[in-house]
């Protein structure tokens, strides 16, 4: 029960992007579309699996004072394995999240689950939340994405439905944060129902 | 006249928040009022230039030269860190005031993705030394002025009337939003 709790939490009641407001850069950046989301998504939820795991293992033979440097040196080098992935086998994604791939390791997200979570927890429920946050942020970005592919082409994961183009703005940046504001704004309506 | 084109174009056109979407956390964070922000937007200034410096010669003369560019992400975060450690430190000795100022950011800093997104950026497109540097110094005063105009929009905000569920983090997006309209009238100039 509790380990689906930690699984779920990631999706609205701590949604990394809408609730605790960390990973913004690349939320706002690649969300043009709603399969750039998705695989931005995805490459971070490898990364905050990965270092989640690793880090739990590690959590013993870290110099506390080290620690911080020595988490990101872990996340830099999963960081590293994606990027090669990516330009190796999916080399259109690559070209369009470009710049923010290496910029995972900035990510507030994957250093702040590793210094709140992984280094002190054990295994298992590390695991379990890098993967749950891992998808609450996918979710995000996918849900920012479908918005703006929607309203800025007409069109929905590469399936247009309407003539012509759409709202141009959504599209460019001042859409991105438009979006954003009014999507936490009903994130945080459904919130406080549940609650 | 390229100098000119850089910065004109790292401020205004592409500017760094507003347009390339780095360093969105601190401007959403730090920006509730217009000194602190000036604060983060110097110690930004300081860390850029010479991460920026010392990332281009890395780049150039060993990772090139070994080829071994794909280790470009882990050494450049490992330099950006200590250089912010070593900054931190040498200031502290050196001029105390300037480090009672920017104290408190420069921490914040080794997280900011601007400072490793325009280390990455002047390296792809091939800028030389001096371009690098002028280009670092260029974004970092986009980073500046938007922070700072973002945080003197939000200051009056705190007074006006805001409808109760966009108040706190939805309006600022949204302001952030009706800005970078703004800025987006600037496309074309260069």
């Amino acid at each position: 029960m509790n380990q689906i709790k930690n699984l779920t939490k990631g999706f609205f009641k701590e949604n990394p992007v809408f609730v605790l407001f960390l990973g913004l850069c690349p939320t706002l950046g690649v969300t043009t579309t709603a399969i750039n989301g998705i695989g931005m998504g995805l490459a971070t939820t490898f990364v905050l699996l990965m270092s989640n795991l690793v880090i739990s293992l590690m959590k013993n033979f870290i110099p506390d004072k080290v620690r911080i440097p020595s988490f990101i040196v872990i996340i830099a080098s999963f960081v590293t394995i994606v990027e090669l992935i990516l330009q190796a086998y999916l080399p259109s994604l690559f070209e369009a999240l470009g710049l923010f791939i290496p910029l995972i390791v900035v990510n507030c997200l994957v250093l702040g689950r590793a210094e709140a979570f992984a280094s002190k927890n054990d295994l298992f429920t590390s695991i379990i939340d890098g993967f749950g946050m891992g998808l609450g942020f996918t979710f995000a970005l996918a849900l920012l994405g479908a918005v703006r592919e929607l309203l800025g082409s007409g069109s929905i994961f590469g399936f247009k439905f309407i003539n012509g183009d759409g709202i141009l703005i959504f599209i460019l940046s001042p859409g991105a944060f438009l979006a954003l504001g009014y999507l936490i704004v009903m994130i945080n309506k459904i919130n406080r129902k549940g609650a | 006249m390229e100098y000119i084109i850089i910065i004109i174009s790292a401020i205004f056109v592409n500017n760094i928040v507003l347009n390339k979407f780095l360093g969105i956390c601190p401007f959403i964070g730090v920006s509730g009022r217009v000194e602190t922000s000036l604060g983060m937007s110097g110690a930004v200034l300081f860390v850029m230039t010479i991460a920026t410096l010392v990332t281009y010669l890395i780049q150039h003369y060993i990772l090139d030269t070994l080829r071994i560019g794909f280790m470009q992400t882990i050494t450049f975060i490992l330099v950006i860190a200590s250089l912010v450690q070593l900054v931190e430190i040498i200031l502290k000795k050196v001029s105390p005031s300037l480090y009672q100022a920017l104290g408190i950011f420069l921490p914040l800093i080794t997280t900011n993705c601007t400072v490793l997104g325009v280390a990455i950026m002047s390296v792809q497109q091939d800028l030389n030394l001096m371009e690098s540097i002028v280009f670092a110094i260029a974004n970092s005063i986009g980073f500046g002025l938007a922070l700072v105009t973002f945080a003197g929009i939000r200051e009056h905000l705190e007074l006006a009337e805001v409808p109760k569920a966009l108040k706190g983090v939805p309006i600022a997006f949204i302001v952030a939003g009706l800005l970078a309209m703004a800025f987006l009238g600037f496309t074309g100039i260069v």
